[in-house]
């Protein structure tokens, strides 16, 4: 499969400062793809250099097969990006916003008024169309930034911070937005965040970044293999086990360790397929079983596991 | 070039600035003053002297300008007293001033363009469209330079309507403009606010605030007072010929502004001048 966007060995410095250094991977068509670090990561700078705002200082990227560098007008009419801040004209009316960006994308001018409208009523902003963006609260602003980024339908979105300074209702509505254009519309999405539970909500795979420098890549359960081989299965019973039935459990091939804590069983086991030989074991050894939960780590426990991994 | 991305972006920062009112009343101002309440005094002041023998004495204004221009002379010739200090202040004396009016409303303009945008963060959405860098350029520059000349033609037209109304009594007809002041209007006007322009623009992509960029481009008054000085010493005539020759000057400057501009112009470089 040919990959949207195609980085290698990337970089980017801006004076002694490496902002990108070397980055290389790959998204795929129709992929929510994470860009997760904190602060100073080089996430922004990765967006910029992939739409041809910057010029690499070293490395090469391809984007929906064009070089960002020379064919950045080109490229950008694909693109649909939402930046930080949400940069809209405050002074003019969200519409009056809509309707100058459509024209900068090159939106044929019989189409734009009926996308404009379209789009403001997707994004329940219909009602405040013709007030100034001055007066809108930050989720309206967001909203409308968003709605910026879809005017010229780009099969390619990269969403900076999208949730950054929203009230939880507000950071809701934008999350359920990009799911629908990436998991219902099939867009593409490159989604630079360091708000882990919404990376985890949306993203297919991640990189965590970190000084500009690429730590990890993958999806959260390859993220997880790497950083804890095996799977930890906490296991409630109604009765403590015995020891005796701990020992036997221990000589299941494939379980690595079992660990019991009055009713609760923690065995780790080198992958989920093993989880049916334990329970039947379990039951064969008489134990009454009230629960069985996989522990999968969250992308904040990957997360801060490979940031830790770097400090030490 | 996108004429369409280079009209949009140019209606864009009109409206803007339309809505930026701090800015731009107060630039009003002053060529309010200039084109009504200067020469409606000039007019009038020979009705509160009892004689013209001060202003006519070979020490007085109108003397000294007959001195330094023997070009007026024959401008001049058939006049009455009266008559020679309306046309002489209000023809002559003040037509340099209406070089200062593209650049002063150029400047203001110009100074919005990417220094505003960066104030209130909208740069960033603008760099990530389509539109190159030379059409940004471009794009910003119209803005400032329509408004520029449309604004200094309409004050030229008032300044008219004043002066030849409030100068009706002595004149006795509609004598204003002289042949002398079409190519300062129409000729050399558009090239100061085209070289204006220019100049603010590209200042304003390399500083951060609105007022930086205003307060560095508005040293470009001091060229202008260059000429206005000339013309009220009697150093530099604006004659028909004088205009002409000025004009095309400034306009060779201002293509060189305009193709270095968009050949040097990166949003690279707007991004990260901070």
């Amino acid at each position: 499969m040919i990959p949207v966007i195609d980085v290698e060995i990337l970089s980017r410095s801006f004076g002694a400062v490496q902002a990108v250094d070397g980055l290389t991977f790959q998204v795929y068509k129709g992929e929510v793809f994470g860009l997760l670090g904190p602060n100073g990561a080089g996430k922004t700078t990765t967006v910029r250099l992939l739409n041809g705002l910057l010029c690499p200082s070293g490395g090469r990227a391809r984007v929906l097969g064009l070089d960002p560098t020379v064919e950045g007008c080109r490229l950008r009419q694909q693109t649909g990006v939402l930046t930080e801040v949400p940069s809209l004209y405050e002074r003019l009316t969200a519409r009056e916003n809509l309707a100058i960006f459509g024209a900068l994308y090159g939106v044929p001018e019989p189409d734009l008024s009926r996308r404009v409208a379209r789009l403001l009523e997707e994004f329940e902003l219909a009602g405040r169309a013709d007030d100034r963006v001055g007066g809108f609260s930050k989720g309206m602003k967001q909203r409308l930034a968003l709605a910026r980024a879809l005017l010229h339908e780009p099969p390619l979105l990269f969403l900076d911070e999208p949730t950054a300074g929203l009230d939880p209702e507000a950071a809701r509505q934008v999350i359920e937005m990009v799911e629908r254009l990436s998991h219902q519309e099939g867009r593409t999405v490159l989604l630079c965040t360091h708000n882990l539970s919404e990376a985890q909500r949306l993203c297919d795979r991640v990189a965590v970044m970190d000084r500009g420098r690429l730590l990890a890549l993958g999806t959260l359960k390859e993220l997880s293999r790497t950083l804890w081989p095996g799977l930890q299965v906490e296991i409630g019973l109604r009765t403590p086990l015995t020891d005796a039935a701990v020992a036997s459990l221990r000589l299941l091939p494939d379980v690595v360790g079992v660990r019991s804590e009055a009713s609760q069983l923690f065995v780790n086991v080198a992958d989920e397929e093993v989880i049916p030989s334990v329970v039947e074991k379990l039951v064969r050894e008489g134990a009454r079983i009230m629960q069985v939960i996989p522990q999968q780590p969250s992308l904040e426990d990957i997360y801060f596991a490979i940031r830790g991994e770097r400090v030490s | 070039m996108n004429a369409r991305t280079l009209q949009t972006i140019a209606v864009k920062d009109l409206k803007e600035v339309e809505q930026n009112r701090a800015a731009w009343i107060p630039a009003l101002v002053v060529p309010l003053i200039f084109v009504i309440a200067l020469p409606l005094g000039v007019i009038l002041i020979p009705n509160l002297l009892q004689s013209m023998s001060p202003l006519m004495a070979p020490s007085g204004p109108v003397g000294m300008m007959r001195e330094r221009i023997p070009a007026l002379a024959a401008e001049l010739a058939g006049l009455d007293e009266r008559q020679t200090w309306v046309v002489l202040m209000t023809g002559y004396f003040f037509a340099p001033f209406i070089l200062i009016f593209p650049l002063m409303f150029s400047t203001i303009i110009g100074a919005e363009s990417f220094a505003g945008e960066r104030e209130r963060k909208t740069m960033e959405a603008l760099l990530y469209t389509p539109a190159s860098d030379g059409e940004l350029f471009l794009g910003k520059m119209l803005a400032a330079f329509v408004p520029a000349v449309a604004l200094t033609w309409v004050s030229f037209l008032i300044y008219g309507i004043v002066v030849n109304a409030a100068g009706w009594p002595v004149m006795g007809r509609i004598w204003f403009p002289p042949a002398s002041w079409y190519p300062l209007v129409f000729w050399v006007t558009p090239a100061i606010a085209a070289s204006g322009v220019a100049v603010t623009v590209l200042i304003s992509a390399r500083v951060r605030t609105f007022m930086e960029a205003y307060q560095m481009s508005a040293s470009l008054v001091v060229l202008v007072l260059a000429l206005v000085a000339g013309q009220v010493t009697g150093v530099l005539y604006l004659s028909l010929s004088t205009a002409l020759a000025v004009g095309l000057v400034l306009w060779l400057i201002d293509g060189v502004l305009i193709i270095l501009g968009v050949r040097t112009f990166r949003r690279e470089a707007l991004l990260l001048s901070r």
